[in-house]
């Protein structure tokens, strides 16, 4: 028998869910004060906007954050989705190491991941900026794709590409037509999860940086140093796109999904 | 088809070059004597050797103990939050998750920085108790304040796994139980926590491995005197610029989570079958 919720227990889903949206909800009401203050809200204003798309700094830093999680989104699911592939026809010896070190960037704390590609850049003498940012991007998004598409590859019937190269078509229409429309929700997914890390990333782009070049999150993080409104304003607006994002591709599929079983109903 | 297999070629390439040596660089670095360049390479212990001083060994029990309390606080909190989920229907629980999983994509800092405002000195909390009659506190720059920002950021990684373990759980085994004449306590511990468990140590992985490295929420929400292992690493490269003993740390750091996870793993019951 299921036992249902009591009281107490949807109370202490409520407290729950306020303790994780209830500090983002104060921020972004806050960033419509029109004082400084982080207490009283003393009446509705957009300054704080207005000075943020006045702040040359952030403009530029808004400039970098999305392009570069659209440059490492389009290359590291591509690469990612091209690995995956390969790595279900490749020796089990090869498999197995690369699956191995596809784990490191995922399992290493982000800070041991930070400093190596620091190391790295330092030790070769190449100027830490834009690109650097971009490869350690790069670096970090890629494995998660791979972690998304390769269990939809092997998933599948090992002989749908031999029936299409049977049936005339040459190894890369059999790959764009066959393969991958099989396996689009995986590389969606992988696709998501590079955008989502790449925007939000703050450590690995804080040590893998220089010369000026910045996102949005460091130069949050330089902000933070004295309390500012403009930050409430920035944070609102990020946080309202990628809530936004995460929600509707999830919910999206969920009603679908919910329309369906009611037909069938 | 073989065709296929080229396709892997480039990251082979590409993950040897950006993961593989830049992971080997900090083993390198770690037992280098100073001054970076790498082609006048002499071997030493002191980079290591350095940690076992008072100051950072202090650090490091401090990182520990914080990463201990945070795991502790997010198991009994989240287990208990996905106890209750895996009790309802079907699509509330599909909702409840996904109102779990939001936190998780929105950036760390932010989420940090949000926290700030709250518990500032002259931040709401300090002002609604204010009406209450209660003297302000100071909540920011405390043990008090990094764990509230460690708990509220890592929890979604709890609640996550357990739900996953509760909810794919064969419930006629509870009936079972019952049947048997277990009481609710009995049932409890001996089977539903017991089948949990997966779940379980997977969240307790996850939570402490990002609580014992962190280094924005001591940043943030401890002030600029609140040192754990991360900020002892990024001050190290940032400010001092002694790359060798930052290294060092990193190495330490990486090689604690890694025993973590084999001790994690033996004692993972579902191991055994699956491997």
């Amino acid at each position: 028998m299921k036992r249902k919720n009591g009281i107490f227990a949807k109370i202490y889903v409520g407290i729950c869910f306020a303790f994780f949206y209830l500090p983002i909800l104060v921020m972004m009401i806050f960033s419509f004060n029109d004082s400084k203050s982080l207490s009283n809200f003393t009446g509705f204003s957009l300054q704080w906007y207005e000075e943020l798309f006045e702040n040359y700094e952030v403009i530029q830093a808004v400039i970098v954050s999305v392009t570069i999680a659209i440059l490492a989104t389009v290359i590291s699911t591509v690469l990612g989705t091209m690995t995956a592939i390969g790595l279900s026809k490749s020796r089990k010896f090869l498999r197995d190491y690369l699956l191995n070190v596809n784990n490191f960037p995922i399992l290493n704390p982000e800070i041991v991941t930070a400093i190596s590609v620091m190391l790295l850049f330092s030790s070769l003498r190449i100027p830490k900026g834009y690109v650097t940012m971009l490869l350690a991007h790069i670096m970090f998004c890629t494995p998660y794709v791979i972690t998304s598409v390769y269990p939809k590859v092997k998933s599948l019937d090992p002989s749908l590409a031999n029936a299409a190269m049977d049936l005339g078509a040459t190894p890369v229409q059999a790959l764009m037509k066959v393969i991958v429309p099989m396996i689009r929700q995986g590389i969606f997914a992988g696709a998501l999860l590079a955008f989502t890390m790449s925007f939000d990333d703050f450590v690995i782009s804080y040590f893998a940086t220089g010369n000026g070049v910045k996102n949005i999150s460091i130069v949050v993080y330089n902000m933070t140093k004295r309390m500012n409104p403009t930050i409430n304003a920035l944070s609102t607006i990020v946080i309202t796109v990628i809530a936004l994002v995460v929600f509707f591709v999830n919910i999206i599929p969920s009603i679908k999904k919910g329309r369906v079983k009611e037909q069938h109903v | 088809m073989k065709h296929f297999r080229h396709l892997a070629k480039p990251y082979i390439l590409w993950s040897f070059l950006l993961i593989v040596i830049p992971l080997f660089m900090i083993v390198l670095y770690a037992f280098m004597g100073s001054g970076n360049a790498v082609l006048t390479f002499s071997f030493t212990l002191e980079n290591l050797a350095k940690f076992i001083e008072p100051t950072y060994l202090s650090v490091f029990w401090k990182s520990i103990k914080l990463g201990v309390v945070t795991t502790a606080i997010c198991l009994v909190f989240g287990y208990m939050l996905a106890y209750i989920i895996s009790k309802m229907n079907e699509r509330t629980q599909d909702m409840m998750i996904l109102l779990v999983t939001v936190p998780m994509w929105i950036n760390m800092l932010l989420r940090t920085y949000a926290w700030m405002n709250l518990l500032s000195d002259n931040g709401i909390v300090n002002s609604l108790l204010g009406l209450l009659g209660i003297e302000p506190i100071a909540m920011m720059y405390t043990d008090f304040s990094v764990i509230v920002g460690m708990v509220c950021n890592f929890l979604p990684f709890m609640i996550i796994p357990i739900h996953t373990s509760l909810h794919k759980m064969d419930k006629s085994l509870i009936e079972a139980a019952y049947d048997l004449g277990a009481n609710r306590v009995q049932t409890f511990f001996k089977v539903i926590f017991k089948l949990s468990l997966p779940g379980v140590l997977n969240g307790i992985m996850m939570v402490f491995l990002m609580a014992i490295s962190t280094f924005v929420i001591p940043k943030l929400l401890g002030g600029g005197q609140y040192v754990l292992i991360g900020n002892l690493i990024e001050t190290q490269f940032v400010t001092v610029g002694d790359w060798n003993f930052g290294s060092a740390i990193s190495l330490i750091l990486a090689i604690i989570i890694i025993l973590f996870m084999r001790v994690m793993k033996k004692i993972d019951p579902q191991e055994d079958k699956e491997g």
